[in-house]
């Protein structure tokens, strides 16, 4: 089940964290009926094993469809793209990662414990293994007592943590995550960036995370993409070490402020307000 | 536990099951008494006629107390089709083919064969035309065509082309009886089996799901809703199908022999019994249905 490890074999690999994403040059070219629409561009980036990354831009900046294009639920026109040194594709087939959407999507007609099950029945988990993973991934998102609840029982913050304990069942090593927590009003998603923050700090997964946020951005990442549309394109990538075990308090540091100025100034760079 | 504290006050004068029958009730009261207005009137003349055929007197109670007992009314009171179908149904054995219940099997078992054999196609075809895209354009417009060609002609070509090689009774009329309703399944399913919401697509794909994994777990659960809905249409469609696939045999047994008998011997009281009781079948099955289905989507989490 478990895919194999990051083996580049040469001695810069050991030196270096392993690269779970590394993408040369990627660029999507969609064809609609009003012409073609270049959604990325010429996009380069590395992320290591262990980082958050934030995707940030405005909309149409293309920051889905990079990370759909690391899921393979998009394919890019030309360049090349690895995880964890194989092919989207291959990563896929091979269950590497956890896909988390804006909306949770969970199958109305799934009890909370079934629809985390769900991935687990499709991979092949046998029962008991099954119950105990959701047991421990619903303990895990603080779920635990709403097993046999429907979705439409459960409030929207509620149902986005069935959807990430979801994610997690499969205990895949990556988590991408395309703005989880925007349907959400502020204070639910303070609460949940701080659960999603001690997730990583404990399992220690790589995380990519699309948002259009920039305290969220600031508060989660250890590295930051600062993305800009028409094409769609990198024109930032800050890093942002705060310590792993931060918390909303850093918020109001200067550091903090500097980081989010600098994603600020970015964004503004990159957008013309000529439109 | 959040639908109990959102509950309303409600008027608490009559019970419940008063308030909300009352206007269902109203309604049907008020059809009958439009029904008997037409029996009056439209009886009215032949009434008159018999009185003075034979020269006798008669005052307006008298003429609209004929008008309600007339024995091939043009239209039938209320109490008389009742009567009809009670003594129809009760006072004869229902193996006797003066009973109307005999007859109402006869077609019920046609239209039960016919609803299953038309759903269980349908339900194939939507299936087939969901998976293989091309036959969405290719195979669609066919099934549409299918339905406009009048059955009333089809019914006698089925009949007797499968008479000819020896298939008759209850499989002719359950074949065209399945050629109108599965038509209903197969647009409904063809809906319902695409209604998956795309993140829900996307998401078994990131899963590496297979597409029997994901029509069992996602397609076919998400169509159900769509499946019970057109079930109901094309059950009561199946009925008449039964109905058309009786006239062509020479009305032999069933609810279309009763009609045409009815119809030759002017006996519209007869008709109307057997109209009420195919009516009533219809219900029946409409209701069975909607039942199964609410059942159903109840266990598959439906807020009641």
């Amino acid at each position: 089940m478990r895919p194999p490890e990051n083996a580049t074999g040469d001695d810069s690999a050991a030196a270096a964290p392993a690269l779970t994403v590394d993408a040369r040059d990627v660029s999507l070219t969609f064809h609609t009926r009003d012409g073609e629409v270049e959604a990325l561009s010429n996009v380069t980036l590395q992320i290591s094993d262990g980082d958050f990354v934030s995707f940030i831009g405005p909309s149409g900046c293309g920051k889905t469809t990079l990370l759909r294009i690391i899921a393979d639920l998009q394919r890019p026109t030309s360049g090349t793209i690895l995880i964890n040194g194989v092919t989207p594709e291959q990563a896929r087939l091979g269950r590497h990662y956890g896909y988390i959407f804006q909306a949770p999507a969970l199958y109305p007609w799934r009890t909370i414990e079934r629809n985390v099950a769900l991935p687990l029945e499709i991979m092949g988990f046998d029962a008991q293994e099954r119950r105990k993973r959701v047991e421990r991934y619903l303990k895990l998102v603080n779920l635990s007592g709403f097993e046999r609840k429907f979705p439409w029982q459960l409030s929207g913050g509620m149902q986005q943590r069935a959807s990430i304990a979801r994610a997690l069942s499969f205990d895949p090593e990556l988590l991408l995550m395309d703005e989880p927590f925007g349907a959400l009003d502020e204070i639910v998603r303070d609460h949940l960036n701080e659960q999603l923050l001690r997730l990583w700090d404990q399992t220690g997964k790589t995380v990519v995370f699309v948002t259009h946020s920039i305290p969220e951005a600031v508060f989660l990442s250890s590295k930051i993409v600062v993305m800009s549309p028409r094409p769609g394109r990198i024109i930032d990538i800050i890093p942002c070490d705060f310590p792993r075990d931060r918390t909303l308090e850093i918020r109001e540091t200067p550091e903090f402020i500097k980081i989010a100025q600098r994603v600020r100034s970015g964004l503004r760079s990159g957008h013309s307000y000529d439109e | 536990m959040t639908s109990n504290t959102l509950f309303l006050p409600r008027a608490a004068s009559l019970p419940t099951w008063m308030t909300e029958r009352s206007p269902v009730l109203a309604i049907v009261a008020i059809l009958i008494v439009l029904w008997y207005l037409a029996a009056i009137l439209m009886n009215a003349p032949l009434v008159r006629d018999a009185f003075e055929r034979n020269e006798t007197k008669y005052t307006a109670s008298e003429l609209i107390a004929g008008t309600l007992d007339a024995e091939r009314p043009i239209v039938p009171a209320p109490h008389q089709v009742v009567m009809q179908l009670f003594d129809s149904v009760f006072d004869y054995p229902p193996d006797s083919p003066r009973s109307l219940v005999y007859h109402s099997w006869v077609t019920l078992s046609a239209t039960l064969v016919g609803f299953a054999i038309g759903a269980v196609f349908g339900i194939l075809l939507a299936v087939t035309i969901v998976h293989v895209r091309t036959l969405e354009k290719s195979l669609l417009p066919w099934v549409i065509c299918s339905q406009m060609v009048p059955i009333l002609a089809i019914a006698p070509i089925v009949i007797v082309v499968l008479g000819a090689i020896g298939i008759r009774g209850l499989l002719p009329k359950s074949i065209i009886s399945a050629y109108l309703c599965f038509f209903p399944v197969t647009i409904g399913m063809v809906k319902g089996l695409s209604s998956p919401d795309p993140i829900q697509l996307d998401l078994m794909r990131t899963w590496s799901a297979n597409k029997l994994q994901v029509f069992w777990k996602l397609r076919w659960p998400s169509s159900i809703p769509f499946l019970f809905t057109s079930l109901k249409v094309s059950a009561t469609i199946s009925l008449v199908g039964a109905i058309v696939g009786e006239l062509p045999t020479g009305a032999q047994a069933g609810i279309g022999a009763r009609l045409l008998t009815g119809s030759y011997y002017g006996q519209t009281v007869q008709i109307w019994a057997a109209l009420f009781a195919a009516a009533i079948m219809a219900a029946s099955l409409v209701a069975l249905i909607g039942f199964v289905g609410r059942w159903t989507e109840r266990r598959m989490g439906a807020p009641t």
